[in-house]
């Protein structure tokens, strides 16, 4: 094997490298210089960024494998992988102040996240059915460790417990359905699944239960209805900084397997995996919806809008076949891809808030604390309306373009009904992201203590914000981007 | 004219730029400052639409002021901009209210005021935008981009029962315009996969979908009107409304359902338009008739305004649908004088509100003893209401009427009972504020109208009598475009 072949794998090595070496250097470090180990994760990101560059600059546009087949590097592998550094970067820099006032600032933090970050790499990149999973298992293990971090921390101890449980449960209906799939067509690749399932090969029955269950393990890790009893609970009782981070980065990842497993993979039998989603998405708007409604809780309350989200995401994802024609694919993955980014943007950005609000014995996460946010803040209160209409879809936010280019995909696909409800539950959504302005607007403040004053907190959210604005008044840039990254696995 | 200047550009990021430039100068320490640059900002916005109006080629029906630049590629959406006989108006309408608007804010609003200012200038650009946008996406976003501001001054300072009125306008436009989504994306693919409303008005659709469409632009449209029954948020809005908020709502963001009806429904779906006549003229009749009789029991004033403009309203929905030039023309005009007289009559009760803090008719009584210039105006406004000849709220009934005469005699007189209604709510509301004795000792101690509320409502009295005598500037401006709307109506497009 020369180095050649490991060009896919670039950025990977780098943050494999870069996390073991922090691991080493923080155990030397004094609890006084943790910033060190912060700047070295920072610069471990940057530098994989730098590397996915190089990668994007050695391949261009075509596919490139590595690993005998098991890995690609492709536009939208390159792609996605830069959204989530970005993601992963801003998570850090939003946490800092957060963590350091509850003694979280912590070697293990970095790592875990790290490996986590990594975990994401790989499942964006998996050729193969088995990479995915060890991927998958990366990510998720760093995330229920993260969880628990905080071990003093009753609710989070048993939020960590919920999400180990049912993760652990949905990785197992995921590997069952990988192994129905192989069983089906004697291939672990996912280029030869397809390869296999297109020539005939494939023993249908088998090949119709594996694609249950491998959708069954998807709509887990995207937490979609009705596999999706585990984000309010889990986005409440973590802490603020590892809500952020398990709502943001782990979207992109979620959608890249849900991508490589049934574009890549399982595209010949759209119709089948089609069906699912769309019961999938019907009632994860419903149900994240309507349930938002009754929430107290601003963290819990983003849950269930986070359900609805993905629900809306699977609407683009269910409507790119129609009766067996491919004609609209390439608009419907590239609007379901484009809804991925643009909501990780938006929950960035809205779970960044609480950490806004909180100090030290104080977590700034319920709706009451939100209070009268425009008297003690003008700006920063602006900024979360535009998360909110962002989140809710009204123009000239980003979230606006994300809804349109899915419904764009919905009724393309001849599904006017489903966008027709889709419209539906998102005027239920307004409902409550106009309550989180009603409150922020109309109130008068309880809580007059002043905001957190880091400055890096600061800078990134108000950046966050307007990128949510730009992005809404110009979006073509970023469409283009995922037009093109879907444009090339679709042929 | 693509080197030419770009005046639609300029009308609706003139009041946008203006508007952060006061959001910007921050708490209500810097509020004379805020003031300033917004009455600025107002200014400016007014007269770079001008130039609308004076270099406008009254002979064409043709789209002019064009201005065309891909926005988002990748979806096919256009920057398309441009104006005809019917649009231009409802800028320059808009433009000179919000001024008005700022005006009448001066003094009265004292908290947060930049924000104040800077929402009524954020929402001036984005209703200039909505009716000069040729492009539907670009005319979707500042549509529902409207809400925002309109949302957070109804909320922020309004009344006592603010949130549920502001909550309730929201979700109420937002359910008509989320279909209305749908029905632009399905016509994007019915067009073959253009964006452009002209595109769009040539597009051959089947009966069904035209029906369809119909039902998706009515629901956003009817809402926006408002027209009855789905006009119930309305009054709510008005009365916990600040001033400035109830008159742009009543004078600008209403006319926003109408346009919808004359820019989509009736070009894009002419089949179904003619087919469900019918129902939108029993509609408007009801509106016209039923909410006439509701606006004469109101005990606020501000509520009493509110319905009349919701029967107004159901005059302007019955012209466009009665098909012909008079009932279209004059619900034109209509929309234009309703445009100066609801808001007039809105800062009028305002000018009262401001001085007794209440805003029941009950409160008042005997006003003209000590305000008496402020009556004066106050009856003209309300004389226009009630559209007595020789103001501009007699011409758009009148035209209005004669058309649907030429229609049906009995639509005809059905509507014209609203010269009966109009005349008995609004002057008996008048009556019971202004004239009789002095009703109480707050009335007693009132103050007449300083020069600032003077100068408003003086504008407001001079358009009202100028359009009211002479309304040919306005008829000459619309005239080819409705001829040439009605002739693209009469052809089926099955």
């Amino acid at each position: 094997m020369n180095l050649g072949s490991l060009v896919p794998a670039y950025a990977e090595i780098a943050i494999l490298v870069a996390a073991s070496l922090i691991l080493l250097v923080d155990v030397f470090l004094p609890n006084r210089l943790r910033g060190v180990t912060y700047a070295l994760t920072q610069l471990a990101i940057l530098v994989a960024a730098l590397a996915s560059l190089v990668v994007v600059q050695l391949t261009g546009t075509r596919p490139e494998f590595a690993f005998g087949d098991m890995f690609v590097s492709d536009p939208m592998a390159n792609a996605l992988k830069l959204f989530a550094y970005i993601a992963v970067s801003a998570t850090l820099v939003y946490s800092r102040g957060y963590l350091a006032e509850r003694g979280l600032f912590k070697g293990e933090f970095f790592v875990l996240v790290l490996f986590a970050l990594l975990g994401m790499m790989v499942m964006i990149s998996a050729n193969s059915l088995l990479v995915l999973y060890l991927g998958l298992e990366l990510l998720s293990l760093c995330l229920y460790a993260l969880v628990a971090l905080d071990r003093d921390s009753k609710v989070a101890t048993e939020a960590a417990m919920k999400y180990f449980i049912l993760g652990a449960l949905a990785s197992g209906l995921m590997l069952y359905g990988m192994s129905m799939l192989y069983g089906a067509t004697g291939s672990l690749e996912i280029t030869d699944i397809a390869q296999a399932i297109a020539g005939g090969n494939a023993n249908r029955v088998l090949l119709g239960f594996g694609v249950v269950f491998v959708v069954a393990g998807l709509a887990f890790k995207l937490g979609a209805v009705p596999f999706h009893m585990w984000i309010p609970d889990v986005y409440q009782g973590a802490p603020n900084a590892m809500t952020l981070f398990i709502a943001s980065a782990p979207k992109l990842a979620a959608f890249a397997i849900a991508i490589r497993l049934l574009v890549n993979g399982l595209l010949h039998i759209a119709v089948e995996w089609q069906q699912m989603l769309v019961i999938l998405s019907v009632l994860s708007m419903a149900v994240g919806n309507l349930a938002a409604i009754a929430q107290t809780n601003y963290k819990r309350m983003l849950a269930y809008s986070a359900i609805a989200n993905m629900g809306f995401m699977l609407l683009g994802l269910a409507t790119g076949v129609v009766n067996g024609n491919l004609y609209s694919a390439v608009d419907a993955y590239s609007a379901a891809m484009f809804y991925a980014v643009t909501y990780v943007l938006m929950s960035l950005g809205a779970f960044a808030l609480p950490m806004l609000l909180s100090r030290a014995g104080f977590e700034g996460e319920t709706l009451d604390d939100l209070r009268g946010l425009n008297r003690r803040s003008p700006w920063y209160a602006f900024l979360t309306l535009l998360f909110m209409f962002s989140l809710a879809g009204v123009p000239p936010t980003v979230g606006f373009y994300a809804k349109f280019a899915v419904l764009r995909a919905a009724v393309a696909a001849d599904m006017i009904w489903l966008a027709v409800f889709a419209v539906a539950m998102s005027l239920v959504g307004a409902f409550y992201y106009l309550r989180v302005v009603k409150l922020m607007y109309f109130d008068e403040p309880t809580d007059t203590a002043p905001l957190r004053g880091d400055l890096d907190l600061r800078l990134l959210l108000s950046v966050n914000g307007l990128a949510v604005l730009v992005l809404g008044l110009l979006p073509d840039g970023l469409m283009a981007v995922c037009l093109a990254s879907i444009r090339s696995l679709v042929v | 004219m693509s080197n030419a200047t770009p005046w639609l550009s300029l009308a609706i990021w003139t009041p946008i730029v203006a508007g952060l430039v006061v959001m910007a100068t921050g708490d209500d320490r810097n509020a004379g400052k805020a003031r300033v640059l917004a009455l600025i900002g107002a200014v400016a916005g007014f007269l770079v639409t001008l130039p609308l109006y004076t270099g406008f080629d009254r002979s064409s029906a043709a789209m002019q002021f064009v201005e065309l630049t891909p926005w988002i590629r990748t979806f096919g959406i256009n920057y398309h901009l441009g104006v005809d006989g019917i649009s231009v108006l409802f800028v320059l309408l808009n433009s000179f209210i919000t001024a008005i608007v700022v005006i009448a804010g001066w003094d009265v609003i004292r908290s947060r005021v930049s924000q104040y200012m800077a929402a009524f200038l954020l929402m001036s650009g984005l209703l200039n935008g909505v009716f000069s946008a040729l492009d539907a996406v670009l005319f979707y976003v500042f549509f529902e981009g409207s809400l925002i501001p309109m949302y957070l001054i109804i909320g922020v300072w309004g009344g006592p029962n603010r949130v549920y009125a502001a909550i309730k306008f929201f979700l109420y436009t937002l359910l008509g315009s989320l279909l209305m989504l749908v029905a632009l994306v399905f016509l994007y693919y019915a067009s073959g996969g253009s964006f452009s409303i002209l595109d769009w008005h040539q597009v051959r659709l089947p009966m069904l979908a035209q029906v369809l469409l119909f039902v998706a632009f009515f629901a956003a449209f009817s809402v926006k009107v408002p027209m009855w029954p789905v006009h119930t948020w309305l009054p709510d809005a008005h009365v916990e409304a600040p001033t400035g908020g109830s008159a742009v709502l009543a004078a600008i963001m209403l006319k926003l359902g109408a346009y919808g009806f004359i820019r989509f429904s009736m070009p894009i779906a002419p089949d179904a338009s003619l087919y469900l006549a019918p129902f939108m003229i029993a509609l408007s009749l009801v509106a016209v008739i039923y909410v006439g009789l509701v606006a004469l029991v109101q005990a606020d004033m501000k509520k009493l305004i509110a319905y009349s403009s919701i029967s107004h309203m159901g005059f302007v929905t019955l012209g466009f649908f009665i098909f012909n030039a008079y009932g279209v023309e004059g619900a034109l005009v209509q929309m234009i004088s309703h445009g100066f007289v609801s808001a007039a009559m809105f800062l009028c009760v305002g000018v009262m509100y401001d001085r007794m803090h209440s805003r029941l008719i009950a409160d008042y009584g005997g006003v003209v003893n000590t305000m008496p210039k402020f009556a004066a105006f106050m009856m003209l406004f309300a004389m226009a209401n009630a559209g007595l000849p020789g103001t501009s709220g007699f011409v758009g009934e009148f035209l209005v009427i004669l058309g649907a005469v030429k229609h049906s005699f009995w639509i005809g007189a059905a509507a014209a009972t609203t010269l009966i209604f109009g005349a008995a709510y609004t002057l008996w509301m008048y009556k019971r504020v202004i004239f009789g004795a002095v009703a109480n000792d707050h009335v007693a101690e009132l103050k007449d109208i300083g020069a600032r509320e003077f100068a408003f409502l003086a504008l407001l009295a001079l358009a009202v009598l100028a359009l009211g005598v002479y309304p040919a500037p306005l008829t000459e401006v619309m005239h080819v475009s409705v001829e040439n709307l009605l002739r693209h109506v009469a052809v089926s497009k099955l």
